[in-house]
């Protein structure tokens, strides 16, 4: 039996060796003069497992974990390649519980496909949601999307089917679909996966959306910061072509759909979806007033769908398996299913796709394990650097949009970033007003003022100078940022200080009767 | 051909290729700085003229965006990770000593002119945190020793 060997081609997985590893496997196989196939798949999301080898037998894949160079002789020397016994053995990789526990419907073929192939693409199920929605008419996908319940996973959580629906009913000789791959919240990188382990299910997701809504041209506006992803899309959009899943009539439909990734330049507030219009269009990346919205008047003044990786990820196997399949999965109004990342000080880090209703509490301890350091965990950032810090009172808050709302807290990107008991809940507050000083696009006041206001009475708190007056300073300051600002940049960067401030005033030099306002 | 002279034959070629795209101006800012590692302000006019754009508003997209440079960078950039999942793994102490240890603040270059150094929010290798990027390689889990090894091999290497 020929032997398949997989080792990620993900950047994660990279940053800890995975090249390397895959060289070593290479020429160990040479001198022992074993033939081995090897394929750089994407990351199964288990990181502290990373670099993870797997190997392909007769029941399944095996796998071994941590690889790194110097383990690659013994690997062998055990019989690797047949599944054999070796100190770094892991059985399964599909029986590892955290794998095992989880609901992959997004990333049902991430970590197990050649991200690069079409062709294992469309053998695991690629492109039938497209062929679906081809036989259908357009109000009938964008019925589909909205049955299924699906909201926007970039962070706002908007229903994708109403935003389709308006571009739709929109006339225009040209329409645009974008996708937001500027997904800059520390704490998240289910995007990244999504476009380094399975670029197909994003280029699929948007054709269907240009089908629905009539749009021809797509850009996926991808950060810098990724240029891994930015090789593998450009790659698997070149074979989807050459395939005819894109450019003029696409498999024959006569509907055509041209695709292109375009690269940010480094400006975190580019990911909101109006200055990343502006981005697009070669501007500085300033925040739009709306209305108008970019469903009615968007990218060049022309109606245009603004999606994040993962919703438009997602909607492939609501076009195959149905809009029930999806909404199905979930609790209330959050329907479907969430990537959720765990980062920061957390033992086990990860990919953790799973129906919303979670707690954060068996995310953090029955996936995550604890914290890394070993020290109790003290405080969670939910939703990236604009999320709020949720206390251990917090962590039964199950993971949904609406009850982690009714919490003012923000679920938004998923992304959730743990730290131990050694963390300064005011030197962090100073640092969320610190980043929004240094990304505010300074189109409004509240935000480019308020937030180098913000980082001078931090400093003044910090050092312990009249607290009786920094403190209101600083929740008045709040205040106007929260109500006052254009876009969520501004706008939400009080969630970050003022959760600090509430559940952790002894960081402040306060006590928590004195923060009762 | 002067320096100046291949600087501006470069900077016109890329110009040709992408001026056409709508929104073009950032893949052309792109191309320059993959080429030239920085965009020269001399790089301007040139680009500012070919998109019918002032040379204000040229120089504002290049001061907009922090991976744009106008100034040239040492031969490797060290993007280190800021973000808050790298600062929960020890980030800012990693931070204080690859300053000390290049002798340098953010934004500055070594003196021999071989490392810059860049903070970045968020490379996406938060479940490797913290991390960093040298070039186009990107390292996670970077403790001060992992540090110190990559250096020497680059300063090897150099």
């Amino acid at each position: 039996m020929s032997i398949t060997i997989y080792v990620p081609c993900d950047s994660s997985a990279v940053s800890l060796g995975a090249d390397r590893v895959a060289t070593a496997i290479t020429n160990e196989a040479a001198k022992r003069g074993i033939t081995i196939e090897l394929i750089r798949n994407g990351s199964r999301g288990m990181y502290w497992l990373e670099p993870l080898v797997e190997v392909a037998t007769a029941n399944g894949r095996i796998s071994y974990g941590p690889v790194q160079p110097a383990d690659v002789s013994a690997l062998f020397d055990a019989d690797f390649t047949q599944g054999g016994t070796h100190p770094l053995y892991l059985g399964l990789t599909e029986e590892i519980a955290y794998f095992k526990k989880q609901q992959r419907l997004t990333f049902a073929r991430i970590g197990i496909t050649d991200p690069v192939s079409l062709t294992d693409y469309i053998n695991n199920d690629g492109y039938r949601g497209l062929k679906n929605a081809l036989n259908l008419t357009q109000e009938q996908i964008v019925q589909a999307v909205t049955d299924s319940g699906l909201r926007g996973r970039g962070g706002a959580a908007f229903p994708t089917g109403i935003k389709w629906k308006t571009v739709l009913n929109t006339a225009s000789l040209q329409k645009y679909i974008i996708c937001n791959a500027d997904e800059g919240d520390s704490g998240t990188f289910s995007d990244r996966m999504v476009m380094e382990g399975d670029p197909f299910v994003l280029i699929e997701g948007m054709t269907i959306a240009g089908l629905a809504v009539d749009a021809t041209q797509g850009y996926i506006y991808l950060r810098v910061e990724y240029p891994h992803a930015f090789e593998i899309l450009n790659t698997a959009i070149a074979s989807a072509y050459q395939a005819g899943y894109l450019g003029s009539n696409i498999q024959g439909s006569g509907k055509d759909f041209d695709l292109e990734v375009r690269l940010g330049a480094g400006a975190y507030v580019c990911g909101e979806e109006t200055s990343l219009m502006e981005s697009l269009e070669g501007k500085r990346g300033l925040v739009r007033f709306k209305p108008p919205l970019p469903a009615i008047s968007g990218l060049f003044g022309q109606p245009t769908v603004v999606n994040n990786v993962i919703s438009l990820a997602s909607v492939p196997i609501i076009l195959d398996k149905g809009g029930d399949y999806y909404r199905d999965f979930g609790m209330g109004r959050s329907r479907g299913t969430l990537p959720l990342q765990l980062a920061g000080n957390i033992k086990y880090p990860g990919l953790v796709e799973s129906a919303f209703g979670l707690t954060l509490r068996e995310l953090l301890y029955d996936f995550g394990g604890g914290s890394a350091s070993g020290r109790p965990i003290r405080a969670v950032q939910v939703g990236g650097p604009l999320g709020a810090y949720l206390p251990e009172a917090q962590f039964d808050t199950p993971l949904d949009y609406e009850a982690f709302a009714a919490n003012w807290t923000v679920l938004g990107h998923g992304g959730i970033v743990v730290f131990d008991d050694t963390v300064d809940m005011a030197e962090m507050a100073r640092y969320s007003m610190e980043f929004c000083k240094i990304e505010s696009c300074g189109k409004c006041t509240p935000c480019r003022i308020g937030s180098t206001r913000g980082v001078e009475v931090m400093d003044e708190i910090i050092n312990g100078r009249n607290l009786d007056k920094n403190i209101p300073l600083l929740r008045d300051l709040c205040d106007t940022l929260l109500n006052g600002s254009l876009c969520a940049l501004g706008g939400m960067t009080p969630y970050p200080v003022l959760s600090a401030i509430n559940h952790f005033p002894e960081d402040f030099g306060i006590d928590a009767k004195a923060t009762a306002a | 051909m002067t320096e100046s002279g291949t600087t501006q034959a470069i900077v016109q070629e890329i110009i040709a290729t992408l001026k056409d795209k709508p929104g073009a101006l950032l893949p052309i800012l792109h191309g320059v700085q993959d080429a030239l590692s920085y965009i020269p302000a001399e790089s301007v006019p040139a680009i500012a003229t070919a998109l019918n754009l002032s040379r204000a508003e040229v120089h504002g997209v290049i001061s907009f965006y922090h991976y744009f440079r106008d100034t040239p960078p040492g031969k490797q950039t060290i993007h280190l990770c800021r973000a808050e999942s790298c600062q929960a793994m020890g980030g800012k102490q990693l931070e204080e000593h690859v300053k000390t240890r290049l002798g340098i603040d953010f934004h500055e270059t070594t003196a021999d002119g071989k490392f810059s150094l860049e903070p970045v929010y968020c490379l996406g290798n938060c479940a490797c945190s913290p991390a960093m990027q040298i070039g186009k390689d990107i390292y996670g889990r970077v403790s001060e020793d992992s540090f110190d090894n990559l250096l020497n091999d680059m300063e090897k290497l150099a």
